[in-house]
């Protein structure tokens, strides 16, 4: 009989410990297919973040590092020099890239470490049990905004892919979303657009992909999908930010 | 081979290199600073890679993935740099990374100052981050010997699968010296078969990781690591001792200090005192037996550190109240000279001049 459809081989075959309704699912799959897909998930050394994903070294299929929070660019890095000839990635959320990790994210970005970064943003720390994070939108209530986050005291949230998109060695810069199927298609896109950037040993790429947590924004998964289509894009629009000259 | 004169960060690089490590990632610090310096200079001379990081945070979990990947791996910087790495030092401990860490120490608290000190003792010998976890501390007196101890650190490094750090000051870091590279140049590091290198489909995952949810694990973790720390105690153990047996007093001192010890003895002896020395080599672990062989009718231990009594507390652990301990310390950058050392001496022998 033949086969119509597969798991990919880039994950492992454990159940994740994500919540019902969260995107890291789809992330996680759109990820591991892109390495299968582009012929180097055996040669892939993967980095992991602290955060909801602090357990991805569990679930993708190819070597990994546990890093400590925030330094995944930096622990890339050294994989990398070491390793020129390997695929690295980093798969970070934004408490773990936008706040503690910024400078780390800034300094392998203006390198041009040729490292590829799978960013997820969704606007809250989730593990730690929904504090806010730089990139929670004004009024956004969270454990540690209870009144919404205020502009005044607590800043804008901060847009990473257009700060990263200023930086020279940022070959590749895209934001997109997983909130619908045509945008999962859109971002799988991205992500293996990125990934040959590495592979053509271009510079840095970096992925932001809009993501939801049902659980900490007390929604429902579909209304949690809906939240971040009405909220998130309009304020992180989606889009192509940089990619190399040639393939413009 | 021949002697060449070189300033102690420099021998620090030429050491790393001909011990074949092909990996330097740090940040600038006084004073220290020429190891990177001179690593950017040579390094890619000999297909090795220099990466200047934004932080000394950024440049130790860089030597947390070089390490990881199965790279030899060096890092070097002075106390407040150290104090920033305790991070990535942790977790290299945790997830039992070999690597080598070099720390010209400076006068502190806080920003401090820029000329040698013995400060960071606490820091080094007993963990510095976050949980249960110690590193092999090494302890150069001399520029020959930081050569040396550089190139036996990786080893030890890969062997034990641990973070080494070389504990010296600006002192060691600044001064010129003779040094002989004693060891074969083309040194080979030890097949890393845990090394995340790509599974190239052959085998499972390798996972670079300290991370143990359940509790469980994590204090069986420990458990290995402690024995990994026993081991350790058992067998490297290095220290150089001088005539303890009959010495009306012992000093107690390591690097620098040491050094300047050996002078005030000199001058002591002349007098027709009978001193003694031991000087750690290895910081962690630490030569406490070599205190069982001081004659036990002395009048003392003297304990000399350009700090306010650290190693102080090894030695009373190791004396176990038997012997008298004193101690005479310079902090702040301030180097003790040999007649103060000397003065010090006579103050508890009684009847100097």
């Amino acid at each position: 009989m033949a086969v119509i459809f597969q798991k990919t081989r880039g994950l492992t075959d454990v159940p994740t410990h994500y919540c019902p309704g969260c995107t890291h699912g789809i992330i996680h799959r759109l990820v591991a297919e892109c390495l299968e897909e582009l012929g180097v998930l055996d040669d892939a050394i993967g980095v992991a973040p602290v955060g909801c994903s602090v357990m991805a070294y569990k679930y993708f299929n190819c070597d990994m590092h546990e890093a400590a929070h925030g330094r995944a660019p930096a622990v890339a890095t050294g994989i990398k020099r070491v390793r020129p000839d390997n695929f690295v990635f980093t798969y970070q959320g934004d408490g773990d890239l936008a706040s503690i990790g910024t400078a780390e994210i800034v300094h392998a970005a203006h390198r041009g470490e040729k490292i590829s970064t799978i960013f997820v943003n969704n606007a809250i720390y989730g593990m730690t049990g929904g504090q806010m994070a730089p990139t929670t939108l004004v009024g956004q209530k969270t454990t540690t905004s209870p009144y919404g986050r205020d502009k005044e005291t607590q800043g804008s949230p901060i847009r990473m892919s257009e700060l990263l998109a200023t930086i020279e060695g940022a070959a590749f810069v895209e934001r997109v979303a997983v909130d619908t199927p045509a945008n999962i298609r859109k971002a799988k896109k991205a992500i293996k657009e990125c990934f040959q950037v590495q592979i053509d040993r271009k510079g840095f790429g970096i992925v932001e992909v809009l993501s939801t947590c049902p659980t900490n924004w007390g929604l429902t998964p579909p209304e949690a999908l809906k939240w971040l289509e009405k909220n998130m894009i309009p304020y992180y629009p989606l889009g192509n930010f940089r990619r190399p000259e040639e393939v413009k | 081979m021949s002697k060449v004169l070189m300033k102690g960060n420099e021998a620090v690089g030429a050491a790393a290199i001909a011990a074949g490590c092909r990996y330097f990632f740090g940040y600038p610090i006084t004073p220290q600073s020429e190891v990177p310096e001179y690593l950017s200079r040579e390094l890619p001379k000999v297909g090795g890679v220099f990466v200047q990081a934004e932080s000394e945070v950024a440049a130790i979990n860089m030597v947390y993935g070089a390490a990881g990947a199965g790279g030899r791996v060096l890092t070097s910087s002075s106390s407040p740099g150290i104090a920033l790495k305790q991070e990535g030092i942790s977790y290299l401990a945790g997830a039992e990374l070999p690597c080598v860490i070099v720390d010209m120490m400076r006068g502190g608290p806080g920003l401090g100052s820029i000329q040698p000190s013995q400060t960071d003792y606490f820091l080094a010998t007993r963990g510095g981050g976050n949980g249960d976890y110690r590193l092999l501390v090494l302890a150069p007196s001399d520029v020959q010997e930081l050569v040396d101890l550089i190139m036996l650190g990786f080893d030890l490094a890969d062997e034990y699968r641990n973070p080494v750090m070389i504990l010296g000051d600006g002192m060691i870091g600044q001064m010129m010296e003779p040094v002989e590279f004693k060891e074969d140049l083309k040194r080979e590091a030890p097949e890393k078969p845990w090394a995340t290198t790509g599974t190239k489909g052959a085998r499972k995952p390798n996972i670079i990781n300290s991370l143990y949810l359940e509790a469980e694990l994590l204090e069986e973790h420990n458990h290995h690591l402690q024995a990994k720390y026993e081991k350790m105690r058992q067998k490297e153990v290095r220290v150089e001792t001088y005539n303890i047996e009959d010495a009306d007093l012992v000093f107690a001192a390591y690097g620098t200090t040491a050094r300047i010890v050996k002078t005030a003895i000199a001058k002591l002896e002349e007098e027709g005192h009978k001193v003694g020395l031991i000087r750690p080599i290895t910081l962690f672990p630490y030569p406490y037996d070599a205190f069982k062989n001081i004659n036990p009718n002395c009048k003392g231990v003297l304990t000399v550190e350009m700090n306010a009594g650290q190693m102080l507390d090894d030695v009373k652990i190791a004396v176990e109240g038997k012997i008298p301990t004193h101690f005479y310390g310079r902090t702040g950058g301030m180097v003790p000279g040999p007649a103060e050392i000397a003065d010090k001496a006579r103050e508890i022998l009684g009847g100097g001049r």
